[in-house]
């Protein structure tokens, strides 16, 4: 049993760290006042601008400033829009997802059926990685889930522990208040919506360059919409992302764990599985009214007009 | 692009034809087009396909026009797409994909003078002929060589869709692979679809994940392949020769041959008697093989029987369905001696033993 188990985690935390990524990029837009619903679309911009960057010959180190920077610019789109031309913040950000899935399946055709010349590979710890159950799942991530792990703990730091954070929180509590301290509230939120880009486009690099080591269209198959709502899953915490990130990676992979020794369930309810599983957590959350508006930033979703 | 340039080529063409019409209609090139699942950039099922059109362009040259349409959704939008094809001025259309059977069949209809050819399908008309490929005889080959390459016993196959087409070679595959060593099991996963090279990828992990160590695939894509060699277990390659996607997992490919099917075609077409015989072919008949076998991976004694078996598919002496295969709870479902008729074959809609799971209805 143990034997059938540890693989199970192991795919578990292979499937929740893009989504910890992209999630952790969109709370900190949020936590700034800013909703952008373009994840998905700044995720595969993010994955085929790596992807090049690897087929081209630019290898690893090229994949990742490759990711967010592409990422970034999509994102600082939606940011010139919204806080700038003070445009509705949800139509802007489907667009982005729109444009973001066309554009990138239009540059791709020509990288389909190539395969990455290279690649983040697992890197296992010495000693570690041989602890029963979570050894594989943990301690033998590749370059990127380590990564994602750093950033966890690092914007947590930042959001709860330095001034800059605290500054974030106020502007999207209330932009109002944040101004009259002196704080540059535009300036704070482009700086938020391009880290969230940036994130997102690792996201999608983790998918192309470490995950699936290939370009599909779609590839990113929906789950910038799963870390959208993984960020309200987490009540805006960045530490409870990974909690509800880990519940739907091991979801997902429990639902060909179950085919694998020999369950006969339809592969259809399998594929959806996930998804109930989300959407089961957000109704359970937002039962709850008090809690979603005793921690979702006051200004979410609202322009606001910097004169200063 | 190509899905554009094509279809602009084609719309040029129809204009053309229309303003000189009369003038130039012996000269008139016999217009062939092939709608494709996936890309014929996946290395695999269309790749084959894109071959075989190929193959006909480098025959017969100026006297052909061949044209394609790519990444065709299997369903409603599958029928616009052939609609549009026919009344292009195509004489000659191909439908590559198991899914396009009904719309083919209806377009078919409303365009008597264009002749269909549906590849897997199992329903024809008059001007709709059908044909396909014997992939369980590779699959039986492939089985061989994964039995002796297996060291838990447990193999994986990563299957599309249940259809006998998919069903008869995961049994051939493991009938294969057991009558070299009776204690091999093979695991299955479902991911319903043809292509997409993320889904098969994860299935391809789990099945590993759960003991498997070579794996087979009737999906589209390298993915399975290139899984199998990230993870350092063995996998073979399939519709198309795949070596050089994973060169330390790759034991061997099962690949399709189109391309003498479709100049046969093309050369009834251009004769002025389109060919209208329904064929499944297998090794005896050119139209697939088991290609690219690793020597340096597979022991000898593997490559012996292997090479001894093709030789019986091909010569006819043997067929891979035939008695005594057991069912899953180990009672005999064809008798000893006996062999199923190609119309068992193309219905059958049931596991033999060493399958493991349920086949999903």
């Amino acid at each position: 049993m143990l034997d059938s188990i540890t693989p199970l985690l192991a795919s578990a935390v292979a499937l929740a760290m893009p989504l910890v990524l992209a999630a952790l990029g969109e709370l900190v837009v949020e936590r700034s006042g800013v909703l952008n619903l373009g994840l998905e679309g700044m995720m595969l911009v993010g994955a085929l601008a790596s992807f090049a960057a690897v087929a081209h010959g630019g290898g690893l180190i090229a994949a990742l400033p490759a990711a967010m920077i592409a990422g970034m610019l999509a994102a600082l789109c939606f940011g010139f829009i919204t806080i700038t031309l003070q445009a509705n913040q949800v139509a802007a950000g489907l667009s982005l997802t729109i444009l973001g899935t066309g554009i990138s399946a239009f540059i791709g055709r020509h990288y389909v059926g190539f395969r990455a010349p290279a690649s983040f590979d697992e890197l296992p710890i010495p000693f570690l990685s041989q602890l029963p159950l979570v050894g594989p799942a943990l301690f033998s991530m590749n370059a990127l889930g380590y990564a994602t792990v750093a950033l966890l703990i690092g914007t947590s730091w930042f959001l709860y522990r330095t001034r800059p954070g605290l500054a974030l929180r106020t502007i999207g509590e209330s932009p109002v208040v944040a101004r009259a301290l002196g704080l540059h509230v535009s300036r704070v939120r482009y700086s938020a919506v391009a880290f969230g880009g940036a994130m997102a486009g690792l996201a999608g690099c983790y998918y192309a360059v470490a995950q699936f080591k290939m370009w599909q269209e779609g590839l990113t198959s929906g789950n910038g919409w799963i870390a959208l709502a993984l960020v309200v899953f987490a009540t805006w915490r960045p530490a409870r992302i990974a909690i509800g990130a880990l519940l739907f990676g091991g979801v997902s992979a429990f639902g060909l764990y179950l085919q694998a020794i020999g369950v006969h369930v339809s592969t259809f309810a399998l594929a959806s599985l996930p998804y109930l599983a989300t959407v089961l957590v957000l109704v359970l959350i937002s039962a709850d009214q008090q809690m979603i508006r005793r921690h979702a930033p006051a200004s979410l979703g609202k322009p606001f007009l910097d004169d200063s | 692009m190509k899905r554009w340039t094509s279809a602009g080529a084609a719309l040029a063409a129809v204009i053309c034809s229309a303003t000189i019409m009369g003038a130039a209609v012996a000269a008139d090139p016999l217009k062939m087009a092939w709608v494709y699942v996936g890309p014929p950039g996946d290395g695999g099922w269309t790749f084959a396909h894109d071959q075989g059109r190929k193959a006909v362009d480098a025959k017969f040259g100026a006297k052909v026009k061949t044209s394609f349409v790519e990444n065709v959704p299997e369903g409603a939008d599958a029928e616009r797409v052939i609609r549009d094809l026919a009344s292009k001025g195509n004489s000659i259309i191909f439908t590559t994909s198991f899914g396009y059977m009904e719309q083919t069949l209806k377009v078919a209809k409303q365009f008597p003078k264009v002749e269909f050819y549906h590849a897997t399908g199992f329903k024809s008309a008059p001007n709709l002929t059908i044909y396909n490929s014997r992939m369980y005889e590779p699959a039986y080959l492939a089985g061989i060589i994964a039995g002796h390459m297996t060291k838990k016993n447990v193999l994986g196959f990563v299957a599309s869709f249940p259809i006998p087409e998919v069903v008869r070679n995961i049994n051939a595959y493991t009938m294969g692979a057991r009558s070299v060593n009776p204690k091999i099991t093979t695991k299955v996963v479902w991911v319903s679809t043809w292509f997409d090279p993320s889904k098969e990828r994860q299935a391809a992990e789990t099945l590993i994940g759960q003991g498997a160590d070579v794996l087979l695939q009737n999906t589209d894509s390298s993915a399975v392949l290139q899984t199998a060699q990230d993870k350092g277990v063995y996998a073979f390659g399939w519709d198309s020769d795949m070596t050089a996607y994973a060169p330390k997992a790759h034991l061997a490919s099962a690949i399709e041959i189109w391309g003498g099917y479709y100049t046969e075609v093309a050369a009834a077409a251009l004769a002025g008697k389109p060919l209208k015989k329904t064929v499944w072919g297998g090794i005896k008949d050119g139209m697939n093989d088991l290609v690219s076998v690793n020597n340096s991976l597979i022991p000898e004694a593997a490559q012996k029987m292997v090479a001894a078996k093709k030789a019986e598919i091909a010569s006819g002496k043997w067929a891979v369905f035939t008695g005594p295969i057991m069912g899953q709870d180990g009672k005999p479902i064809v008798e000893a001696g006996k062999s199923l008729s190609d119309k068992e074959i193309d219905s059958i809609k049931w596991y033999v033993e060493g399958v493991e799971g349920q086949l999903p209805k």
